[in-house]
């Protein structure tokens, strides 16, 4: 069974090196790439890996991984196709897990190769991904706890100043600053789509 | 608990890491107190390792998106009264004149008073670098108008309307100087952008030294030194000076490339620096959408650009109607 996935893992990993060719990019560059290209498809991602893997207290965690390596990898040259290119190190990452576990789990074996069919379906057009991003905060921010929510809302909605939050909300600055923190980490996980409630304070 | 992984989804070091990374950002949208100083101490922590870049990357994302809440505001105040539209300063009949003399061709034209006097203009959306013969440079921005006076006892400067960028060549023998609608900025060997709003004028200096006064020696006020960084407002009467990130100023940099960067900036000043740039005018037709803010990197040359993003961003409309595009909701 190992040696079968062996094999699966080196035709991924080639296939998975399609990338623009050229010198090395510049972190401007990179930070952008992974903010629009790599960080929207995480709830597919976060889908993918809990769909792939027992024990959902590693998902978090796997998601970072995945992250990391998509990111070295991209510093030598921007994969073309960033779904691809995300999809083939999370198997890449599941398949060394499953290895250096010395387990296998039945299912991730089974969906690895389903995840083919899944990753040419065109996407929906930007406007539709905009207003079902705007859709997912508006109800992720009802879900925060009250004082998170009211410092998000003074400072996203109402465009106040952290002073002016402060004083609204009688706290300190680096009081603000902390219902901020706690906030984004929630919503991140709320509106990518992360099932666990880590980060949620 | 025999295994605390099963109850705390994540492990404590990826937590531990995407709380920090939380920590910077929040206190990056604190404008008030981010400075060069903070700004690098963020740059060496994401330079540790590429854990660090990517939690960080991750939630920048999600925090940038949450921009958008902002459709949610309350119609409230009654401050706005007034669609933004094309701005008409009191120099447009100015350039209307030196934009019919330009018709004939170039960008930027040349005429004599003296031997030693010149005038520059260029016209929307246009730039033009002037090289003086000492070395200094000057780069004229959309819409401007310049004069130059170059005598062996000192080097002047005027801006009559518009924006420019100039790397002067310091000679302590032969001052440089620019005016611009009765203020006076003296370089002590700089690099410095002038824009003159009419009724206000905008000095920042990048590197160097430069003093900044009124050029009416009436106005008995004390000169004011500007150092790399500083960002000097004046109206008719008054002088006051901000200071800004080096990020912060290299953005009023960027039309020299042909582009502008908003950072959270409403969509009425959007409109009203792009339509510097553009016969074609970004009009807002409602006065909650103006205030509503986007950042990123657009080209001067094509407002559509921004019209999109608002719609992609808040799903605002936008329609085209060749000479202007009117963005609603």
């Amino acid at each position: 069974m190992l040696g079968g996935m062996t094999e699966t893992l080196d035709t991924d990993r080639e296939s998975a090196e399609t990338r623009r060719p050229g010198v090395a990019v510049d972190a401007a560059q990179l930070r952008a790439w992974f903010m629009h290209e790599v960080v929207p498809l995480e709830p597919a991602l976060t889908q993918y890996l809990q769909h792939n893997w027992r024990n959902k207290a590693d998902i978090a965690d796997l998601r970072q991984e995945v992250y990391v390596r998509v990111f070295e990898a991209a510093r030598a040259g921007l994969p073309e196709r960033p779904k691809q290119f995300v999809f083939a190190t999370a198997r890449n990452l599941l398949i060394d897990r499953v290895r250096r576990e010395q387990i296998v789990p039945i299912e991730a074996a089974a969906d690895l190769d389903a995840l083919e069919i899944a990753k040419d379906l065109p996407g929906p057009d930007r406007n539709a991904i905009a207003r079902d991003e705007l859709r997912k905060l508006q109800s992720a921010l009802d879900h925060l706890p009250p004082r998170c929510r009211e410092a998000i809302v003074l400072q996203k909605v109402e465009g106040f100043s952290i002073r002016e939050i402060a004083e609204r909300m009688g706290v300190a600055e680096p009081t603000v600053k902390t219902h901020l923190a706690d906030g984004m980490r929630a919503l991140a996980n709320m509106v990518y789509g992360s099932t666990d409630r880590q980060g949620k304070p | 608990m025999s295994d605390t992984r099963e109850h705390s989804a994540l492990p404590p070091y990826t937590m531990d890491i995407e709380a920090v990374a939380a920590e910077w950002i929040a206190a990056r949208s604190d404008t008030a107190s981010w400075n060069d100083a903070e700004s690098a101490k963020l740059e060496a922590w994401l330079a540790e390792s590429a854990t660090h870049e990517v939690a960080y990357l991750r939630l920048l994302s999600l925090w940038n998106s949450a921009d958008r809440l902002a459709v949610l505001r309350r119609p409230m105040r009654s401050e706005f009264s007034a669609p933004v539209s094309a701005r008409k300063g009191p120099f447009l009949r100015v350039a209307a004149v030196i934009l019919a003399i330009l018709a004939v061709g170039s960008t930027a034209y040349f005429y004599s008073h003296t031997p030693t006097e010149r005038a520059y203009a260029t016209r929307v959306g246009g730039s033009e670098t002037i090289m003086l013969a000492d070395g200094s440079r000057i780069e004229l921005n959309t819409n401007t108008v310049l004069r130059t006076r170059i005598t062996p006892a000192q080097r002047w400067v005027a801006l009559v309307q518009g924006e420019a960028f100039f790397q002067i060549r310091h000679d302590a023998a032969h001052p440089f100087v620019v005016e611009t609608n009765g203020h006076r900025i003296t370089d002590l060997g700089t690099k410095f952008l002038v824009r003159n709003q009419g009724e206000r004028v905008e000095v920042a200096l990048m590197e160097g030294r430069a003093q900044f006064d009124f050029s009416d020696r009436r106005t008995q006020a004390h000169p004011t030194v500007l150092v790399p960084g500083d960002v000097a407002v004046a109206t008719a009467s008054a002088i006051s000076v901000t200071r800004k990130t080096t990020q912060a100023l290299s953005n009023e940099l960027a039309w020299r490339r042909g582009v502008l960067i908003f950072d959270r900036t409403s969509l009425a000043d959007v409109a009203n620096e792009v339509n510097r740039y553009s016969g074609k005018k970004l009009v807002i037709a409602d006065p909650e959408a103006a205030r509503l803010t986007i950042g990123g990197t657009f080209p001067t040359r094509n407002v559509r650009t921004i019209a999109e993003a608002a719609q992609d961003f808040y799903g605002l409309h936008f329609e085209d109607h060749g000479d202007e595009i009117v963005i609603s909701r």
